[in-house]
């Protein structure tokens, strides 16, 4: 037995043992495991607040809790699913783990500073979690000032040095990713021969290293304020408390495409592989990521548009806007196109995939009524916007990364899970999600304000539905966390390319060896090639 | 319809536009999500993998296709973006003849103030089929001055005024929330709008005694505050005169010109020095932490009286007497003490 087990040539996972070997590791695989690791706590801990509060507002009146606890459960829950676990979902597990194997490298460019990030990241995380275990933050994770500078007396001076602190693994993450996508690349691997995984996330490693130092000083001129009583945000103390809002979305709209930008690169793998067929329109999927990258950076008014700005900046920011939502569409329709003509497959990825197209259609198309200006007074601040981003978060993030952890669970694992009780899963996600999530946007047409406690009682229904729908939504994601864990264990072996895919990560062992291929490949095609692969992969047409 | 039942349904006068605008968003956008969903169950059943080593077309491009899916989505949404601009133009000018009515946030209530002086908390009485502005500011930190079935929202900033208007259609009693999140008991920063008949709101106007209009107030607190000593109703005084100066260009000692509005004459209150009449030197003190909101905004109603009247073009006429001075429409001097507004104001 003994003897037998040495023949087995070593993978990452074999290479060295101990808990020492993880935590010292500079392997890109193995700390794409420890983010796994420590995202999947923190979602679990969001989404633990998001259910007490989806209680909470079973009934009209504040019952379960008080109005004051409700509102640190909101802030919190925010707080942990953005910095904790949105904006490192994709990038640090699966684009941690991949971006290499992708490109035909060895490692990412910066071995230690990706560990280095991994650490950053958990002690931002342990301040946050001293923060609420101190009794927790009631500014709402959007900190509005003077709220949180003068009014709030909870621990946000905490809460925002953990946020801050995270932020530096952002940015050595996206540096990480760019030198990496430019310096490393297989011989032959041209840019237009990438996969768009590898585009996307280059997209969104060009906004964590550009948006993130904002967002620092920002949270920084809130502690600075909050602590010294600097007039800066509050106008009792001489400053401007819309300043504030301008600071924080010029972060924070480009963060919303930090989180949605790589659901859209797991994605695009995702389709072609489960259709074997070409990306449809590869060049415009590509060139959207980045004009979506750029333009970004120029919409973050449209969450102002009641703050009291002038109404000749509110139209500027509204045509941006609406600039930005031609790449998303482009990209719908592509994706759309790809399956059109496939040999399409109905395994657990692509129903995750196919999930993400119609809630991120469903996301976006309510973010044309949010651009809208006249149209937006109505229903900001209200379900209707707690609706439109969960779609685009929520059914597009969090589906393209389940989606992504099962397509790439195999080569990560060396074992396939079990296709019926995932593809239960996906099905469970997908009606939760849209039980929990649809009414929300009648509730929000309808006026309910978002981050009440108590409400009056003509939403009551509306509001048992979306709990209802919560419920369900639990369910589903609990499930994946067992049978994953269970196939670890117990799965068959699932070979090199179960999927009969093109990428170069399954060029290779499954799990992959340490220094992830035994040859460095050399490239001849372009992305989704099937017709040169045909033979290798043995398909017919 | 009475106006203390709770009424819900679109009920105002933007809200009919808002309303044609919102169902043709839904409709468009449905069906070109519907269309999509199609394509894609369509395909993924016709095309659906028969055996395991299968692969699909290779068809990668089709330039037509891309740039029709680019360029009509833009176009669509170029038309999109105009008509929600007009819209948001209606919802944001008021018309001329608004009567103007002020509104003070704080953690966690309304203060609403009618220009004859009633006083009202958490409620709101209106005509129906009279545009209102609405000037608003806050005490402590943002609010959000939310009525859904007027289709109206704006924020409530400390420090300085904002301003939305509207004009009920329908009588009835309306929810009014704080829209943005404001602290502890953000969600009990509640209240109702009642929009009523024109006879029955000037039954209620009759009712409901008042302290004196908003401008008499003012005028005790203008000479209470010695506000008079300097400010003379004609140019002799170490200050500008006040007379006819609301709603007027005045020009600055940095050569700029601004319109003297709500606005203006709050921050020349609170913070004098920031913004100085041309020819004058920069000696007021100043009144932030001595004046509560609600006295810069009877101040304010106070020069409103004795500036032009609304709609009417006046010269200043500088250095004459001013013969109405106490006389004016509006300033009804010490008025008859009583209860302020529907509601008893707890402070």
């Amino acid at each position: 037995m003994q003897a037998a087990t040495s023949l087995v040539p070593k993978n990452y996972l074999t290479e060295k043992q101990g808990i020492l070997s993880w935590l010292f590791t500079t392997d890109h695989k193995r700390i794409g495991i420890l983010y796994t690791g420590s995202i999947t706590a923190f979602f679990f801990l969001g989404g633990f607040f998001a259910l007490l509060m989806r209680l909470e507002l079973l009934t009209p009146e504040t019952n379960l809790v008080q109005a004051e606890t409700y509102n640190k459960l909101f802030t919190m829950h925010g707080i942990i699913m953005v910095w904790f676990f949105l904006i490192p979902s994709i990038p640090n597990t699966l684009g941690n783990f991949f971006i290499p194997m992708a490109i035909g490298a060895k490692d990412l460019a910066f071995p230690k500073l990706n560990l280095l990030s991994w650490y950053v990241f958990m002690l931002g995380a342990g301040i946050t979690i001293y923060a609420l275990c101190r009794g927790g933050v009631d500014t709402g994770w959007t900190f509005y000032t003077p709220f949180s500078t003068s009014y709030s007396t909870t621990y946000v001076v905490a809460a925002a040095i953990g946020i801050l602190v995270n932020g530096f693994s952002s940015i050595a993450t996206g540096l990480n990713f760019i030198v990496t996508i430019h310096k490393m690349r297989a011989p032959g691997l041209t840019w237009f021969r990438l996969p768009i995984f590898c585009w996307s996330m280059y997209a969104t490693s060009m906004i964590l290293v550009l948006a993130t130092p904002v967002l620092a000083i920002t949270l920084l001129m809130v502690a600075v304020e909050r602590l010294a009583q600097v007039g800066i945000f509050d106008p009792a103390l001489g400053g401007d408390p819309v300043l504030f809002q301008h600071m924080f979305w010029f972060y924070s709209h480009p963060a919303v495409y930090i989180m949605v930008l790589p659901g859209m690169a797991v994605v695009s793998e995702i389709i072609p592989a489960f259709s074997r067929k070409p990306l449809f329109g590869y060049k415009a999927v590509a060139f959207s990521s980045i004009a979506i990258a750029v333009l970004g950076f120029f919409v973050w008014g449209h969450h102002m548009f009641v703050a009291g700005t002038s109404v000749y900046s509110a139209m500027t920011f509204s045509l941006l806007s609406y600039f930005i939502a031609v790449p998303s569409a482009i990209k719908v329709f592509n994706w759309t196109a790809t399956v059109y003509g496939g040999a399409v497959s109905w395994d657990t990825p692509m129903l995750y995939a196919v999930g993400f197209i119609g809630l991120f259609t469903i996301g976006g198309m309510t973010g044309l009524f949010l651009a809208a200006l006249g149209l937006d007074v109505h229903v900001t601040d209200t379900y209707f916007v707690i609706a439109h981003f969960h779609y685009i978060m929520v059914g597009g993030t969090v589906m393209a990364y389940l989606g992504g952890v099962h397509y790439w669970w195999p080569k990560i694992s060396g074992k396939m899970y079990p296709e019926g009780i995932a593809r239960l899963s996906a099905a469970t996600v997908f009606l939760g999600f849209n039980l929990t999530f649809f009414p929300q946007f009648i509730l929000g047409y309808l006026g309910m304000p978002r981050r009440y406690a108590a409400y009056p009682p003509e939403f009551h229904m509306l509001n048992v539905l979306s709990t209802a729908g919560a419920s369900i939504l639990a369910v589903g994601y609990v499930m994946p966390l067992f049978y994953l864990l269970w196939s670890w264990k117990y799965g068959p072996a699932a070979g090199p390319n179960p999927w009969r895919a093109t990428g170069l990560e399954w060029k290779t062992e499954s799990p992959p060896p340490k220094h992830n291929f035994e040859v460095t490949p050399v490239v001849t095609y372009g992305a989704y090639d099937y017709e040169a692969l045909k033979e290798e992969l043995q398909l017919v047409s | 319809m009475r106006s203390d039942i709770l009424t819900s349904g679109p009920a105002s006068s933007i809200s009919g536009e808002y309303e044609w605008f919102f169902w043709t968003m839904v409709i468009v956008c449905s069906a070109v999500a519907l269309l999509i969903a199609i394509i894609l169950i369509y395909s993924m059943i016709r095309f659906h993998r028969k055996r395991d080593n299968q692969m699909g077309s290779q068809r990668q491009l089709n330039i037509p296709l891309e740039v029709t899916w680019t360029v009509v989505p833009f176009f669509a949404f170029m038309g999109m973006f105009a008509y929600g601009s007009k819209l948001y133009f209606d919802i944001e000018r008021p018309p001329d003849n608004a009567v103007p009515i002020y509104v003070v946030g704080k953690q966690w209530m309304w203060k609403l103030q009618h220009p004859d002086g009633q006083r009202e908390i958490n409620e709101l009485h209106v005509p129906v089929n009279q545009p209102v502005k609405l000037t608003m500011v806050s005490q402590d930190v943002i609010h959000s001055f939310f009525v859904p079935d007027f289709r109206i929202k704006q924020d409530v900033l400390p420090g300085r005024y904002t301003s939305i208007w509207f004009e009920a259609t329908r009588a009835g009693k309306y929810h009014l929330f704080c829209a943005e999140y404001c602290g502890a008991k953000h969600s009990g920063m509640i209240g109702w709008i009642y929009a009523m008949e024109p006879h029955d709101y000037q039954a209620w106007l009759a009712d409901g005694g008042a302290e004196g209009s908003l401008a008499a107030q003012g005028e005790k607190l203008f000479h209470q505050y010695a506000c008079a000593n300097c400010h003379h109703f004609d140019d002799a005084g170490r200050c500008p005169n006040l007379r006819n100066l609301y709603g007027r260009p005045v020009e600055l000692n940095t050569g700029d010109t601004v319109i003297a509005d709500d606005s203006y004459i709050r921050e020349s209150i609170l913070d004098p020095r920031a913004k100085v009449v041309n020819g004058y030197q920069a000696i007021m003190p100043t009144f932030q932490g001595q004046l509560s909101e609600e006295q810069v905004v009877d101040l304010i109603s106070f020069i409103r009286a004795i500036g032009p009247r609304t709609g009417v073009e006046q010269h200043s006429n500088p250095g004459t007497v001013p013969k109405e001075y106490g006389s004016h429409k509006g300033i009804a001097g010490p008025g008859s003490s009583g209860i302020a507004g529907s509601k008893p104001e707890t402070r």
